[in-house]
């Protein structure tokens, strides 16, 4: 209510201490309601579904949400990380083993549940994930059943990669839990992969810096 | 140990859910469900006129007797339990004026905490999910999935 000439944008709280005051480790350990991103997330569904034109679309917008996400977390994570594993990952499997652990732990207190490269794609990864936390209470209605929610989770993914100077091709979430023959049978409804698609120059660097080392 | 059905009516009286468990409820057409989920909302609605004068206890039929004291035990709460000798209807209402009907035998225990834990279920399933919409019709897999899995544990 009272500006008094500060800057736009950054809030003083009344202790005066702002965001950039506190220690960067301190809500390292602290844990957030999850009710309370669901229903955050539930907004945020239904505010990129304003206007969109298909489902593809929809990812879209919800990879847009996630985006900058990663490329802060990537720096938030290093900052936080013990100073002699505090580097930046330079190759693509540190990079990975990044996402699929460090960042997964931060974001949903446990590792992703596999990583995996494509057979017939060399740009290509693949991490899954059996039950992704931000799908927990969704229920695709059946006009819906191709969207993957777990879009938001790739933009967070795809900033990171980015972050880290990994262009990608983009990341994209589908769900893979069911199977075509074992219809209710299969143990992970939910299961999600990420397909990570690196662009033709990281694979090159990538190549150069295997064969220097 | 036997839980029939399960209804959820919006608050404006219609039949949101209707989900059968068990049979042996003779089966009834869909619009006679729709009907009856409209007559229970409005006979829950007069019942809840019909009750005595604030200070004293809430309706006689309602057996839960509050232990902490509330802001709303004295609210007006309507008819609660329909009682015949194959089975038995307890109504739940939410806050916000949801009801939830389990059609249970009727020497069926605990019927109240199975109600709170539905309550939890919707709230979690439901009303987390961003595809649904509030006061229509429930279609979702996951609330439908779990309701299984809670209800056929325990019977």
């Amino acid at each position: 209510m009272t500006a008094q000439g500060q800057t736009p944008g950054l809030r003083y709280p009344s202790n005066k201490k702002t965001i950039y005051d506190r220690n960067l480790s301190r809500s390292k350990n602290s844990e957030l309601s999850r009710a309370a991103f669901a229903y955050l997330f539930v907004e945020m569904i239904s505010y990129a579904q304003k206007r969109v034109k298909g489902i593809a679309d929809l990812e879209k917008r919800l990879n847009n949400q996630g985006y900058p996400l990663g490329l802060k977390l990537l720096e938030l994570l290093l900052a936080r990380a013990p100073p002699n594993s505090a580097l930046r990952p330079t190759r693509i499997l540190p990079l990975l083993q990044f996402i699929a652990q460090t960042l997964w732990r931060h974001l949903f207190n446990r590792p992703a549940d596999a990583l995996e490269r494509s057979e017939n794609d060399a740009s290509q990864y693949m991490l899954y994930d059996n039950d992704p936390m931000v799908n927990q209470y969704i229920s695709l209605p059946r006009e819906m059943s191709q969207l993957n929610c777990a879009a938001f989770v790739a933009g967070i993914i795809e900033g990171v990669c980015d972050g880290a100077g990994f262009a990608t091709q983009g990341v994209s979430a589908h769900s893979v839990g069911e199977e075509p023959g074992g219809e209710k049978g299969s143990m992970w409804p939910g299961k999600t992969v990420f397909l990570i698609k690196f662009r033709e120059e990281v694979l090159e660097r990538e190549e150069i810096l295997g064969r220097g080392g | 140990m036997v839980v029939f059905a399960l209804f959820i009516i919006s608050k404006a009286g219609g039949l949101i859910y209707n989900r059968e468990f068990h049979s042996g409820l003779t089966k009834l057409t869909s619009n006679d469900y729709l009907m009856l989920a409209g007559s229970f909302h409005g006979m829950h609605a007069i019942t809840k006129q019909l009750c005595p004068v604030p200070a004293a206890a809430i309706n006689p039929t309602s057996g839960v007797p509050s232990l902490a004291p509330s802001p709303f035990t004295s609210r007006p709460s309507g008819i609660e339990v329909l009682e015949s000798s194959h089975f038995r209807i307890q109504c739940f209402q939410t806050l916000t004026g949801t009801k939830f009907l389990l059609f249970t035998e009727p020497q069926q225990p605990n019927v109240d905490s199975v109600l709170r834990r539905i309550y939890e279920l919707y709230s979690d399933y439901v009303m987390k999910n961003p595809f649904y919409t509030v006061e229509m019709p429930i279609r979702c897999e996951k609330f439908d999935r779990s309701l299984d899995g809670f209800v056929k544990v325990r019977s």
